[in-house]
């Protein structure tokens, strides 16, 4: 395989995903409106309820609404790799998986390929979002946001790589409103995305547990410690880690000698 | 060289280089021209391959056995494609053209036998042998928020195209299946036969050494599938493609086309499509084709 051809494949791959994206006015708003919702409607309430002490990586009292943004990042992000999902079972059921599948170029390759082709949309998501929220008092160092890139593209594509995973379980594009309430919502809401996990173990010792083998809490960590300059070990070790195995997975299941694909082709024949 | 019917099916394909203007009729029906007469349209952009070549086989499928679980879908399927002939594969539901398709293509992998596209092994060179393969699947697999150019655009950088070689590749292809002038449309926009015709067309884009095609007519009135037809014997004939055509559609299938008839997994027939019909002494191939697969109603021939 000559290099120039990846290039080209790659690239191929990324510019489809933005065309696709770009005719999809409506699902950029709904990713713009959903986390806007909950900052200025949501964290405005908690403002006054809620407050935060002094924990790394913040130097002083922080509002609320600071603190729920990193969580409100990785929620579009997930919601981005769900997207992912959604848009491979929508590929395999119109026909335009097996094109991709039936070029001469290795599985994994055309996987990662989508994946950072995901993490290109989302990233575009993220960083207007991050725009509007600062008009509306969320102001993060000024670094932070060029500093929070490189966890933004490992965290995206972790996310990217469970959507894929998912998608190869799904049998069928109806089946995904189901994914959406059974993933998405119990991953944000046992995380540190909302409250910090400090407060989680006061409140209820069970989904502090939970909380802390949730990878999306690490994903939320990472970009947190990011946008102040600094690098979380553990979370970027988590996230890392949760990315190498939703991949490997997600490359097994589309693997025609051994994957899940295979098995449920055999199951539709049966029928 | 005779067609042959089972037991006797282990015979060779009968097979011989068509170079004339096509002879083109469909089966009971009256032969006359389709076309003005004059030299084949070129319809891809390869160099005319020596006859010396041509009988290397493009595919070569060699005792692939299948199953699905207990359910066996194919069993010890041996044939070859050669390049220059439209090998017309006939089945009836169930028969396991789909499971074959999924194995040349590599939609999963086929754990016993051999499956060679030029020669070249999926299971020893992975995906890279999947390099002088087109396919047009039954299934529409066209983007339809897309343009027609972008689709096409999408694919040949999958095939590794510069934009440019990319770009006049497609306005030759879409040119010769009279479509140059829908490049900008969305997909979305054309009926189903225009729709068909771009697969076809990307199908050809990096030009193919050997052509799969799952029933690429199905649901297309008489004159576009007619048309669709004529364009692949051409692509055939013309650029030296082999072509694997499945198909439940026997107008489709000319009298010197390769034929293989697939029944409960195995291939019960092969030969030239005249040869099959004269062996089993079938009126025609609609009768032939009964009378192999032990069937007589339109629901064993609908695929």
């Amino acid at each position: 395989m000559k290099p120039m051809h990846l290039v080209r494949a790659f690239n191929g791959i990324v510019w489809r995903e933005m065309l696709r994206f770009l005719q999809q006015r409506e699902r950029f708003f709904a990713a713009l409106v959903r986390p806007l919702v909950w900052l200025i409607i949501f964290a405005a309430g908690f403002r006054a309820a809620l407050g935060i002490s002094i924990i790394p990586p913040y130097q002083t009292y922080i509002t609320y609404d600071v603190y729920i943004t990193p969580g409100l990042v990785a929620m579009i992000q997930l919601f981005n790799g769900m997207q992912t999902s959604l848009s491979m079972v929508y590929d395999r059921e119109m026909g335009s998986m097996r094109v991709l599948l039936t070029t001469p170029l290795p599985r994994w390759f055309l996987l990662v390929s989508r994946l950072f082709a995901g993490v290109t949309v989302s990233l575009f998501q993220v960083y207007t979002f991050l725009l509007v929220a600062y008009f509306f008092g969320v102001e993060l160092p000024p670094w932070g946001y060029l500093a929070a890139l490189p966890a933004l593209i490992l965290t995206g594509m972790m996310f990217g790589a469970l959507g894929m995973l998912v998608s190869s379980t799904i049998k069928q594009l109806e089946n995904f409103a189901g994914i959406m309430n059974f993933v998405i919502f119990p991953m944000f809401f046992a995380s540190s995305a909302l409250y910090p996990l400090w407060k989680m173990r006061e409140g209820s010792l069970w989904l502090y547990y939970i909380c802390i083998y949730n990878p999306f809490t690490y994903a939320v960590e990472l970009i947190r410690f990011a946008f102040y300059l600094e690098v979380n070990w553990q979370a970027l070790a988590v996230v890392a880690g949760c990315l190498a195995v939703f991949l490997g997975l997600s490359v097994w299941a589309y693997d025609p000698s051994f994957g899940i694909q295979q098995r449920k082709a055999g199951a539709a024949a049966a029928a | 060289m005779k067609g042959c019917v089972e037991p006797a099916y282990q015979r060779k394909v009968g097979r011989r280089v068509v170079d004339g203007p096509i002879q083109g009729y469909l089966w009971g029906k009256k032969p006359g021209p389709r076309r003005p007469p004059g030299p084949p349209r070129k319809i891809a952009m390869q160099k005319e391959t020596p006859k010396s070549e041509a009988r290397t086989p493009v595919l070569t499928v060699k005792n692939v056995s299948y199953y699905y679980g207990s359910k066996q879908a194919l069993d010890d399927v041996s044939f070859e494609v050669f390049p220059g002939k439209v090998t017309a594969l006939l089945g009836p539901n169930g028969a396991g053209k789909t499971t074959l398709f999924s194995l040349i293509t590599r939609l999963f992998d086929a754990p016993t036998g051999r499956i060679e596209i030029v020669g070249r092994s999926a299971a020893e060179l992975g995906s890279r042998a999947l390099e002088p393969l087109g396919v047009v699947f039954q299934q529409p697999t066209l983007d339809l928020d897309l343009t027609v150019k972008q689709n096409l655009r999408y694919f040949a950088a999958l095939r590794g195209l510069a934009r440019k070689d990319a770009d006049e590749r497609m306005m030759r292809a879409l040119d010769a299946l009279d479509m140059a002038e829908r490049v900008n449309e969305r997909v979305r926009d054309l009926n189903g036969g225009h729709r068909r015709r771009v697969e076809i067309a990307r199908g050809i884009l990096h030009s193919p050494k050997l052509l799969l095609l799952d029933e690429p007519t199905v649901g297309l009135d008489v004159p576009t599938r007619t048309a669709i037809v004529r364009h692949i014997h051409e692509l055939a004939r013309a650029d030296n493609v082999g072509v694997l055509w499945a198909t439940h559609l026997f107008d489709e299938i000319e009298p010197d086309d390769d034929l293989l008839v697939l029944n409960k997994g195995r291939i019960v027939a092969r030969g030239t499509a005249k040869d099959v019909v004269a062996e089993t002494g079938a009126g025609d191939l609609g009768g032939a084709f009964r009378l192999l697969i032990g069937g007589d109603t339109e629901e064993d021939i609908a695929a």
